[in-house]
């Protein structure tokens, strides 16, 4: 399917235009929301969270003079801006504990998490959509009942399992007893296996349901009615009319996976050590070492919304009812 | 004093003008057709009427005074065309009708109305106690109508009531708006785009194009010597022309 | 309503999910009283055991039971994950349901509110609120309750706007009914059910959440533990004693699942009608032969112009009881250049029939006839490349709904150019030049601007006509159209006749015109057969429809119909009842509940189709009797 968009006229850039400026002013907002909740995050927690930090036997002197130095003795609204001020020179604050500038810490440990989530990412998708696909050939109306329970049940059970859960039983069968792969840290490519595998196998599994169902769906649809009054050959009708149409609804879904596992690192990270941010956030808010924490919500927030972007242009693209396309 | 009269009335829906400045009356005690095609404003001018679209210029008066669009005593009452979507498939036929009662009265002084709407609608009273889902099509516009009567309304706005029915079962419920409207006095505004239908109810026509009224009158003078191209065009395209169309 | 929850329970799924619950519930209340003590029985003498036969999953660091505890810890498991679902739900539902009490403005931006949070994803909420509450337990549920409420918000509001848009909920506010009131007593009751079934599921989705947060030490603190402190526990003993961590995995595991697959049949149990399982499949397979159709027997010479013949048609449906026949026994035929018409209400199968015998019936339906031939060609042998190309050039088909019977994602001359490079080997070019030409034919202007145009940017006519030019890409020597204006406007259904009209004069293709519409069919045919229930009743000229009708069927309905001479002074004639569906058609005349001169014989015998003259034939007992008089068809009580 080539994907052409030609402006022939002013008037055709204008739905462009139009679209652009929605989706990027939502695209503020929702940024907007985001820092300010992870502002506000600190200042909503009761007590005194520098207090919480360096412990209840800190010396009172050392409290304040960090208090002063992280600027809590000023009023909300100058923290405030000096919190936006410091988002856009790109400094985060420093770590109470370790003292350390957060966005080192965050250079550091975002490409371990970035390189999980992508993989990941893949190969939900290089499994489930086919797949899915598949199923959804195999299962359409008045055909394949058995197939459907089974399929249905298996991927209600293994999307049911929680990525953590896997994540243990695959480091006690592969780790423990069999000892083929390593359960710890990223030092080697075969240390990826477990863990992207932990962290796609559940949203492979509900992606590969929602395409199978969404392909039964189009399959019943009028136009593929029209395929087959056309006597065009099984294939054709199949992944030149019915897959294109299943794909718009499965893409939705697949970014809501995306943004969902970008988070999923959390867990998986804490069982596989492995040093990316959502172990260390886990960290962090265990030792209430709030501006890393408040970073890394940051940042992951920010992952979720760029991901969401990307959706809905892939979307635009492909679905020409949408207000984009015109040629 | 049951007289609804459209003045200049307005509706926008977004950027679109759906109804442009439509002036419309519907004498007290009359049947007026309100025919167009899809697009034509038919539906909109109805719901303004009835207070769920916002009026963008223009008014909108019964008997002089301007329609209650909220609470109660709501004199203007509708009909719809979708016999599966208008009555709430959790309720019974008799709670939907009591619903659009005015308040007060005792129960059985409630039940006694359901069992006297039903059979001025020339169904079993029996039916009150059935969910929509064991009714028929015919069966439920008739609770639906049922409904509308119960609210006490000088004007009743029918739209495309007998669109979705079968065709040997329009014919009764054609009868049946006949009917009530001779006995009850109703001021009744018939909303289809079936020209044939509205000739067989209706006493004036008014014909919608594009949110405007492009002509209306008596109608046996609109349907048989229409002054507007469109009209014509209408009544040409309807089907059952005495000369067959090829060969 | 009964009925249809137990039916979740008999299905094999629906048994295992609902047993699982009530046992994860049962211990979730006995298991303390059972075991409690057992479970905090500190044995320092024994501590990080192996799984032994005392201790099934061996100590902890303290000597513990480690089964004990994870049985014991269901409670609190169980407990928390449902407030946190409860909160979730509470909150979700007024969220989801203000933008339908409050104004538009405010609910505008309750909504985008919501919208915004949704966008991010739970456990990220769930971190926020865990930063906020700090850690345990009181901390994680109301982490995990407001991390969750986003998405019901965001489903309740879906399901709130689908049901505000119906025609009862206006009803009830122009009757007069508070917004509050509508709520309450058509909007929420109307989305009980899905919100339950996702509640359900959610419960599921709260206690493997809540076991992560634990998991993480961000949920329950010792000394009290759950499933998630449990397992963190366990996973740093793993080394030593694998069930450690285990036991409590699988005990959460077990339940996080009989939640779900419990929502999951309970939604499957609504939303399908029963009997869909493998004995509806064991009878379709077996399906008893059904009785011979009743046929006319009529020899007149098969002449060398008919395009199709049709003799005694029967498709066959799976249904909840058994196979359903629901054409039974149709016979015509079409002569090249001839229109025939179609005409029946609902359940008289002329869908179906313009389905069967373009054999484009479903594949879980079943086609038979005595003999189906297009151009000579044998319709029901097995399918065929030749056979396929045949279909593809000779056979034109227009269907209903000219909203949805074009692919949305292709242009519409790529779709039509489709049919030529499959099945007359033309190159993509020659293809796309024959689309636009045909695309023209159909007196569609600026056709190769057109054609480049994707679906959803051409009216409903356009789109009609572009569907006829599709079928005209080939030679058609017969159209198929199935309801082509019922969607339509009358001005523009004029069109669209008048193309068919033209097109068929212009190259003696015939025309099968199914409608419900009488006079349409009356106008446009040369001939109409009449169905009912599954059968043909009449097959008459179209010019005597009115006057030479001789089935009582045709008749009432060519006189229920209003036109334009219709006697405003007389009530309209009706057919008392409804029609009948041909799984419900009795042994004899389906027509006889509703027929003025039925007698015995009809109830009990159906008549055959037969020749009266010439080409005309009926099915009845009584052909021609004068009916009694008009009075007796109206009607006056309706009753159930």
């Amino acid at each position: 399917m080539a994907v052409n968009v030609t402006v022939t006229s002013p008037t055709a850039a204008r739905p462009w235009a139009r679209f652009g400026v929605r989706r990027l002013g939502r695209l503020l907002v929702s940024l907007w929301v985001l820092v300010t909740a992870s502002f506000a995050m600190i200042h909503l927690i009761p007590g005194d969270p520098v207090r919480g930090a360096l412990g209840p036997t800190a010396p009172m002197d050392l409290v304040e003079a960090r208090r002063h130095a992280l600027g809590l003795d000023d009023p909300l609204v100058t923290q405030y801006l000096h919190y936006l001020e410091g988002l856009l020179t790109g400094d985060l604050g420093t770590s109470i504990s370790s003292q350390l500038p957060v966005s080192d810490i965050v250079a550091q440990r975002l490409p371990a998490t970035l390189s999980l989530a992508v993989l990941a990412f893949l190969a939900a998708v290089v499994v489930a959509i086919p797949l899915g696909v598949a199923m959804g050939v195999l299962t359409r109306r008045g055909h394949g009942r058995r197939t459907e329970l089974a399929f249905t049940t298996t991927s209600v059970v293994v999307a049911t399992v929680p990525d953590f859960l896997i994540g243990v039983a695959l480091i006690y069968v592969f780790g423990i007893r069999l000892e083929w792969f390593p359960v710890a840290g990223n030092e080697t490519a075969s240390a990826y296996l477990l863990p992207v595998f932990s962290l796609a196998i559940g949203p492979a599994a509900i992606l590969a349901r929602i395409v199978r169902v969404e392909m039964v769906g189009v399959l019943e649809a009028d136009f593929v009615r029209t395929a087959r009054a056309k006597r065009l050959p099984a294939r054709t009708v199949y992944l030149g009319h019915a897959l294109p149409n299943a794909v718009t609804a499965a893409l939705t879904l697949g970014g809501l996976l995306l943004s969902a596992m970008v988070a999923g690192t959390v867990l998986v990270e804490n069982v596989f050590a492995w040093p990316g941010l959502g172990s260390t956030i886990v960290q962090s808010i265990l030792t209430k070492d709030y501006p890393v924490v408040q970073a890394i919500v940051l940042v992951y927030g920010v992952g979720v919304l760029v991901t969401n972007l990307v959706v809905d242009i892939a979307l635009a693209l492909l679905d020409p009812r949408s207000t984009i396309r015109e040629d | 004093m049951s007289e609804l009269r459209f003045e200049d009335v307005t509706v926008r829906y977004g950027r679109t003008t759906a109804v442009d400045g439509v002036s419309l009356t519907v004498p007290e005690g009359e049947v007026v057709g309100l025919v167009g095609e899809s697009g034509s404003g038919k539906s909109t001018l109805a719901r303004a009427a009835v207070g769920l679209a916002p009026l963008a210029g223009g008014r909108i008066t019964l008997g002089g005074a301007p329609v209650p669009t909220r609470g109660r005593p709501r004199p203007l009452q509708m009909v719809f065309q979708d016999p599966y979507s208008s009555l709430d498939p959790r309720m019974t036929a008799g709670e939907s009708v009591t619903e659009a009662m005015p308040p007060g009265g005792s129960r059985a002084g409630r039940r006694a109305e359901v069992e006297r709407l039903l059979e001025l609608v020339h169904l079993d009273p029996v039916c009150a106690g059935s969910v929509p889902s064991r009714l028929s099509g015919g069966q439920r516009q008739r609770v639906a109508l049922a409904r509308a009567l119960a609210a006490r309304p000088r004007v009743i706005i029918a739209d495309e009531i007998t669109s979705a029915l079968d065709v040997s079962v329009q014919g009764a419920v054609l009868n049946l708006v006949r009917e009530l409207q001779r006995e009850l006095g109703l001021t009744i505004l018939f909303i289809s785009h079936n020209l044939a239908v509205v000739r067989y109810v209706a006493s004036h026509v008014a014909v919608l194009r594009n949110g405007r009224v492009v002509e209306q009158g008596p109608a046996d003078r609109v349907l048989t010597e229409p002054s507007h191209d469109y009209t014509r065009a209408l009544l040409a395209a309807v089907p059952g022309r005495p000369t067959p169309r090829s060969q | 309503m009964q009925g249809r929850w137990s039916r979740v329970v008999r299905t094999p799924l629906g048994l295992t999910a609902t047993a699982l619950v009530v046992l994860v519930l049962a211990l979730a209340c006995l298991g303390p009283v059972l075991w409690g003590t057992g479970a905090d029985a500190v044995n320092t003498d024994d501590i990080l055991a192996l799984p032994s036969a005392e201790h099934w999953a061996g100590t902890d660091n303290l000597g513990r039971d480690i089964l004990l505890r994870s049985l014991v810890a269901a409670r609190p498991s169980i407990l928390l994950a449902l407030v946190a679902i409860v909160i979730s739900v509470v909150i979700g539902l007024l969220l989801g349901a203000a933008p339908f009490v409050l104004g538009r403005r405010t609910g505008r931006l309750v909504s985008a509110a919501v919208n915004i949070a949704v966008a991010f994803p739970g456990i990220l909420l769930a971190l926020f609120f865990a930063v906020v509450f700090g850690a345990g337990a009181t901390g994680a549920v109301l982490a995990i309750g407001l991390s969750g409420a986003p998405a019901f918000a965001r489903l309740t509001q879906t399901l709130v706007a689908g049901i505000a848009a119906r025609d009862y909920v206006a009803a009830a506010r122009i009757a007069g009914v508070g917004r509050f009131r509508v709520l309450f007593r058509h909007v929420l009751p109307n989305i009980a059910e899905p919100l339950v079934v996702n509640a359900t599921i959610g419960a599921g989705s709260a206690l493997l959440s809540f076991t992560g947060l634990s998991f993480l030490g961000l949920g329950v603190q010792s000394p009290s533990y759950d499933w998630g402190r449990l397992l963190y526990d366990g996973i740093g003993a793993i080394y030593v004693n694998a069930a450690a961590a285990l036991a409590p995995g699988a005990a959460v595991l077990l339940a996080g699942l009989a939640f779900n697959l419990f929502g999951e049949s309970v939604a499957k149990g609504l939303g399908i009608p029963a009997g869909f399982g493998l004995r509806a499949l064991a009878t379709t397979r077996a399906a008893a032969v059904p009785e011979p159709a009743v046929h006319g027997e009529e020899d007149h010479e098969p002449s060398d112009d008919v395009v199709l013949d049709v003799r005694d048609l029967e498709v066959t449906f799976p249904g909840p009881t058994g196979p359903v026949r629901l054409v039974r026994g149709v016979s015509f035929e079409v002569r090249r250049g001839e229109a025939v018409g179609v005409v029946g209400e609902s359940g008289s199968g002329k869908s179906l029939t313009a389905l069967a015998i373009t054999r484009l019936v479903a594949d879980h339906g079943r086609v038979d006839a005595a003999r189906l031939d297009l151009l000579g060609h044998d319709l029901l042998a097995p399918d065929t490349a030749v056979r396929r190309r045949l279909l593809g050039t000779s056979l034109a088909m227009v269907f209903q709904d000219p909203m949805t019977s074009f692919n949305p994602t292709r242009r519409i001359g790529a779709q039509l150019a489709e049919v030529a490079t499959h099945h007359q080997g033309k190159t993509r070019r020659e293809a796309m030049a024959r689309a636009v030409d045909r695309l023209a034919a159909v007196r569609i202007p600026d056709a190769e601007a057109r054609a480049r145009q994707y679906p959803h940017e051409f009216s409903g006519g356009m789109r009609q006509r572009a569907m006829i030019g599709m079928g005209l890409m080939g030679k058609p020597a017969l159209i198929v159209a199935d309801e082509p204006t019922t969607a339509l406007d009358v001005t523009v259904q004029q069109q669209v006749l008048d193309l068919l009209a033209a097109i068929r004069e212009a190259d003696d293709v015939a025309l099968v015109l199914i409608s419900h519409d009488v006079t349409v069919v009356g106008e446009v045919c040369d001939r109409v057969l009449v169905m009912y229930a599954g059968r043909v009743v009449e097959d008459l000229p179209a010019a005597g429809l009115a006057t030479a009708a001789q089935h009582p069927y045709t008749r009432a309905l060519v006189e229920a119909v209003p036109d334009m001479a219709t006697d405003l002074t007389r009530p309209l004639a009706t057919i008392p009842g409804r029609p009948v569906g041909p799984a419900d058609a009795p042994p004899g005349c389906a027509y006889a509940d509703r027929c003025p001169l039925a007698d015995a014989r009809c109830r009990a015998e159906d008549p055959p189709l037969v020749a009266t003259e010439g080409r005309h034939r009926v099915a009845c007992w009584h052909p021609g009797e004068p009916v009694r008089p008009t009075e007796d068809l109206f009607e006056t009580v309706e009753s159930l």
